[in-house]
């Protein structure tokens, strides 16, 4: 793929490359599966915004050419939630990594799950703070080596995916970098979802997570990826014990008419207005 | 270019015209804030005067110390928002009348409700069963405030019962309206007869 | 909704969100604190009516951030909080410092630090409205002093943030929120509405950020066909980010120079009797108040004061204490707290005067006796 790809179409790549992560990084894939999805559905880029919080994924806005917002760390949610209650018709697509998006965003997070309001966050999810060198994040599982848990990881992780379900976000889905054919369709139902679409994408980090977890190279984790994961239509087939250590992967929950608050909001404008002529 | 707003001349404090200082004290829930913002408002409402109310609240809503100041002025500004030497005292209970009557100006009128206020030494004082009245004549306590708003009104006369009745009118929904409006009417019907005890300065 | 030109008696608080309205206002973001709720209150009861958007966010922070979200996408927007929630706000002032996004800030003072007094009167964030965030920046904020003020400057605010692309900060007291005063809501068409300058250009030419000769770029909403970058990092003309020293220093002085350059436009005041004064109070909000009884009162025992009402805190007008301390003896500044304002009057005085505090930090209005008594204190130095 060179800059003929359609995808270039989209990307600030004469200005703003190479980008800033790292060889075997996993965010570049998904940047990829965003765009692919976005160029599927036909948007203009006119009317896509995407908002991203500090980290390596949030430096993704830098190098697409939609309507890119780069905001502080944790609070991109909050961000988006002013754009799109303003102009409904833009597509809004918050891109945050795990430490941004869980720990000091996942406030953020979970009330605009709860709300149901129409973004697409798209959760890039590599286990470790990258950009500030390596440190254990809300993800990190038990055990796991970082520079700030250098004798293993005693904190439990969360689930993204029940945290999400929990929250009220009405989509849920999980994939990973290696299973990219799965995560543009993801990310494109997830898009063409109204309500709050939440996507967890398993991602690598081999230069940090990787080195201090003895996955040297990107292909020993996207391979680590390949047999830890367990597609959620057969889960039923399996023995917790199979399942155990497996990252789940496909959509957990998809439901369209779930009520979403822009759409409640303008109701609302709309039945006040329906009340002043009346009067 | 400069943005001096206006260079204010104390012109208008040269001239004859007035200044009541008044303060509504009693317990939380005695609805005291919302006398002294009709009395306020009423005052606003005639065109003429000017007036202020603030008030001094705890977090808790109910119970508690409860205090409301009413500046009513002829004056085009009034300055300070705070009643310092009070022209009317009204105090609904024996607490705030032994809090607030230092401050009650040598001429300046003491309203109290006989019930829950026993004895007050002031000759300008005027005792009255807000509560007690509320309770008879409109069928409940709660209304007593607004007697109180009809009471000082009547007293002070400056406001009148034309923008009383409007403050009143406009500051309760149609389910309360009447009945404030007749604690109003009582009130100022009281009150009136004490106007001799007002001197406006 | 009030009668226009009729007076009315109307909270401080419900005086701001009528400013807000007025200066186009469409989208409010907040979360409850006293002294402050009233105005999320009756945003959240009025901007749906006229189709605008109020959302009740979980936090200060998420506040902010929906309200910079929303000027990004066109819309004039506004928070309002108190001290533990301004604090909370601080990150995201800084971003819109940084990004040059049109804000309203409102913050009614309450006695601090922490949760402090959260039901009693302070002026003790006059320094932190103009420091908080980390960075070098220029703050803009404005004071009210009255019930009709605290419109106007609602107003003014807006027209401040919107034409110099900046957030602008408006200060009241917990006695000015919640005080009651006559009102009269101006003819709309007497309102002056200041709006961000658009761009004309094609896209291809447009700079988000673009070096001009008054400092003032043309904005662009998301979503109008100008597609570009913002971010909180330290950028180019374009919003991209730069480490490159020349672009560095030219952006950050032209988050300075953009309001040194209109500092004069947007200088509010009130000289009070100063004409012939000997003696000088400087003062701001509802302590302001105080000082011009103070004034009156002092006149009759033939003091000669008279007071500087600031209505810009910052940028500090240097030039009026210079000015007005040519002919005078020495100068009061009364505020409720321990002496913040204080400082600036002392740098920005020329002259070797004394300069005295009349200061309470209690939680009750500083009164007029007090302010008089510093004036004594200081009128006794000088005969001394």
């Amino acid at each position: 793929m060179g800059p003929k790809s359609p995808v270039y179409e989209y990307l600030r790549y004469k200005k703003k490359f190479p980008t800033v992560w790292c060889p075997g990084c996993g965010i570049g894939t998904v940047m990829g599966a965003i765009i692919r999805a976005v160029m599927s559905l036909g948007y203009e880029k006119n009317d896509v915004v995407m908002v991203s919080g500090i980290g390596c994924s949030s430096r993704m806005p830098v190098y697409v050419d939609f309507n890119t917002l780069h905001t502080t760390h944790g609070r991109a949610i909050a961000f988006a939630t002013g754009i799109k209650l303003v102009k409904p018709h833009l597509k809004v697509i918050v891109v945050t990594g795990d430490g941004d998006g869980l720990a000091i965003g996942g406030n953020h997070f979970i009330h605009a799950a709860r709300r149901n309001i129409d973004l697409t966050h798209i959760l890039i999810n590599n286990s470790i703070y990258g950009m500030t060198g390596g440190q254990y994040s809300p993800t990190t599982p038990v055990g796991a080596f970082a520079y700030t848990a250098p004798y293993g990881n005693i904190e439990p992780d969360f689930d993204v995916v029940k945290l999400g379900i929990a929250a009220g976000a009405s989509f849920v889905a999980r994939t990973t970098v290696y299973h990219v054919v799965q995560m543009g369709k993801i990310i494109e139902k997830a898009l063409k979802h109204k309500g709050y679409s939440l996507v967890d994408v398993i991602s690598q980090c081999p230069v940090l997570y990787g080195r201090l977890n003895k996955m040297k190279s990107p292909v020993e984790m996207l391979r680590w990826q390949k047999e830890h994961t367990v597609d959620v239509r057969v889960t039923a087939k399996r023995s917790p014990e199979e399942l155990k250590g497996k990252y789940i992967v496909g959509i957990f929950k998809d439901e369209p008419d779930m009520p979403e608050y822009v759409t409640e909001y303008q109701k609302l404008i709309d039945s006040l207005k329906e009340g002043a002529t009346k009067r | 270019m400069s943005r001096a707003k206006h260079n204010h001349r104390a012109h208008n404090h040269n001239k004859e015209g007035f200044k009541l200082e008044i303060r509504l004290a009693g317990s939380g829930g005695q609805g005291l804030i919302t006398a002294g913002m009709i009395l306020a408002k009423a005052a606003v409402l005639t065109g003429r005067l000017n007036s202020v109310q603030t008030q001094s609240y705890g977090p808790e809503a109910r119970g508690g110390a409860s205090r409301s100041d009413v500046i009513i002025s002829s004056y085009e500004e009034i300055y300070y928002p705070k009643a310092r030497k009070l022209d009317l005292l009204l105090a609904f209970n024996e607490e705030s009348y032994y809090k607030y009557i230092p401050l009650l100006k040598e001429e300046g009128v003491l309203i109290v409700d006989e019930d829950y206020v026993p004895e007050v030494r002031e000759k300008n004082a005027v005792r009255f069963p807000f509560i007690r009245t509320a309770k008879t004549e409109i069928g409940t306590p709660i209304a007593a405030n607004i007697i109180a708003v009809g009471f000082i009104g009547g007293l002070i006369k400056v406001v009148g019962e034309k923008a009383l009745k409007e403050a009143v009118a406009s500051s309760f929904n149609e389910a309360f309206r009447e009945k404030n409006l007749k604690a109003l009417e009582i009130g100022y019907r009281v009150g009136s007869k004490q106007s001799d005890r007002m001197r406006l300065v | 909704m009030q009668d226009k030109g009729k007076p009315t008696l109307i909270q401080g608080n419900i005086a701001c969100g009528y400013g807000a309205l007025a200066a186009g206002c469409s989208f409010f973001a907040g979360y409850p604190i006293t002294p402050s709720t009233e105005i999320a209150e009756f945003m959240a009861r009025e901007l749906p009516k006229r189709g605008g958007k109020f959302i009740q966010m979980e936090d200060e922070m998420g506040s902010l951030a929906a309200v910079i979200g929303a000027s990004i996408a066109g819309a004039k927007a506004m928070t309002a909080t108190s001290g533990p929630g301004f604090s909370l706000m601080q990150e995201h002032l800084g971003f819109a410092y940084m990004t040059e996004t049109p804000v309203v800030v409102v913050n009614v003072m309450r006695g601090g630090p922490s949760t402090g007094l959260p039901t009693m009167t302070s002026q003790s964030d006059t320094l932190q409205a103009g420091f908080g965030p980390h960075g070098d920046y220029c703050a803009v904020v404005f004071a009210p002093s009255s019930v009709q003020e605290v419109f106007e400057y609602t107003v003014k605010a807006f027209n401040a943030a919107e034409f110099l692309q900046t957030p602008v900060v408006l200060l009241m007291d917990e006695t000015l929120a919640h005080m009651r005063e006559r009102f009269v809501h101006p003819p709309a068409d007497s309102i002056e509405v200041i709006n961000r300058k658009e761009p004309e250009m094609p896209f291809a030419w447009f700079k988000r950020f673009e070096m001009t000769p008054d400092c003032i770029s043309n904005f662009s909403a998301f979503g109008d066909g100008y597609r570009y970058h913002i971010t909180g990092l330290t950028h180019d003309q374009m919003g991209f980010p730069t480490a490159v020293s020349r672009e560095v220093t030219d952006g950050l002085e032209k988050l300075r120079d953009k309001i040194l350059n209109h500092k004069e436009r947007f200088t509010y005041y009130e000289k009070f009797m100063t004409d012939d004064a000997n003696w000088l109070i400087v003062a701001f909000g509802t302590a302001a108040r105080s000082a011009k009884q103070a004034v009156i009162e002092a006149r009759r025992h033939r003091m000669k004061v008279g007071l500087l009402q600031l209505c810009t805190i910052w940028p500090f007008p240097d030039e009026l204490i210079a000015e007005l301390s040519r002919n005078i003896e020495g100068i009061v500044v009364a505020e409720m707290n321990m002496g913040q304002l204080i400082r600036e009057v002392k740098r920005a005085c020329p002259r070797k005067l004394p300069i005295l505090g009349a200061n309470r930090y209690d939680g009750v209005l500083i009164t007029p006796d007090e302010i008089i008594h510093s004036l004594k204190v200081v009128h006794g130095n000088k005969e001394r």
